[in-house]
């Protein structure tokens, strides 16, 4: 078995403009790897459609990235606000994001259920007042 | 069709992505939401809109876009062209309104180049 490569990042909930980063960052490193090029665009869409969300819904948090032999893992952890209705949110078109946000392109409340699609299992675990923690997985 | 061509045809300017003229494309979208560009677009390589912020760029990268074409002149940052040339896309702005500029792209072939043309 070869080693497991593990990626950190603090993603900013302040700045919506360098909103993006970790999940750019994770593509060039699977590109770097040699994996193929539908499985990047899997993780890419995914980790950076929950990279936004983390910045407009609960500002910011942590995002880590493992690579294994069978699959990638993405976790995704705030401190936000919390998701009172996880059934809801994952509905296609759900969003509480208001005019601002739509302003700059997003709140279409796709991301969700966008990040489903995109991976092969995901997993939400969220307190309201004290956080969320998204993890995804996307076989190889 | 090719990067260059679509300069042509909407008689853009080219901010970056000189090296890329010759890339072929064979679909495009047009939209200011990239929340739906992110959930509706599948391998389509020309992005066109009139939002500007660097999400713009991100959005197309995480999607395999190669072309990004601003409509109603509007003007990316230095950073975002920066970054557009860090991600291997072209970027360019157009005069033309959206609706215009997607017409013109339309009618010359871009993204029915399998029925005719
Ligand atoms: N990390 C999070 N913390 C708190 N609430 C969240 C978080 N992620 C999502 N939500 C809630 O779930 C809703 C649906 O999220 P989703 O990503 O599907 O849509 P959106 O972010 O509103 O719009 P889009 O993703 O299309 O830009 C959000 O509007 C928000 O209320
Ligand atoms: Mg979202």
């Amino acid at each position: 078995m070869s080693e497991t490569i593990k990626l950190h990042y603090d993603v900013d909930g302040e700045n919506f403009e360098s909103a993006g980063q970790a999940s750019h960052s994770v593509k060039k490193s699977l590109r770097q790897l040699g994996m193929s090029p539908d499985v990047i665009r899997k993780v890419a869409i995914a980790m950076y459609e929950g990279e936004i969300n983390m910045v407009i819904h609960a500002n910011g948090g942590v995002a880590d990235v493992e690579v294994g032999d069978d699959d990638i893992t993405i976790i995704l952890k705030d401190q936000g606000p919390g998701i009172p209705n996880i059934e809801l949110a994952m509905q296609e078109g759900y969003s509480t994001a208001k005019d601002n946000i739509r302003a700059l392109g997003f709140g279409a409340g796709m991301g969700l259920p966008n990040m489903k699609k995109y991976t092969d299992d995901m997993k939400i675990d969220t307190v309201i007042g004290v956080g969320t923690t998204i993890t995804m997985k996307v076989n190889i | 069709m090719k990067i260059g061509d679509i300069r042509e045809l909407l008689d853009a300017e080219l901010l970056c992505g000189e090296d890329m003229l010759d890339h072929d494309v064979y679909a495009a979208c047009c939209s200011d939401m990239m929340s739906d560009v992110l959930a509706f677009v599948k391998d389509q390589g020309v992005l066109l809109t009139g939002l500007v912020n660097p999400q713009v760029i991100r959005t197309a990268s995480m999607m395999d876009m190669v072309c990004i074409v601003f409509v109603r002149n509007k003007a990316p940052s230095e950073e975002m062209i920066e970054l557009a040339r860090d991600c291997g896309i072209a970027v360019m702005r157009s005069a033309s309104r959206a609706f215009e500029a997607s017409g013109i792209l339309y009618y010359a072939g871009l993204g029915r180049e399998v029925e005719d043309v």
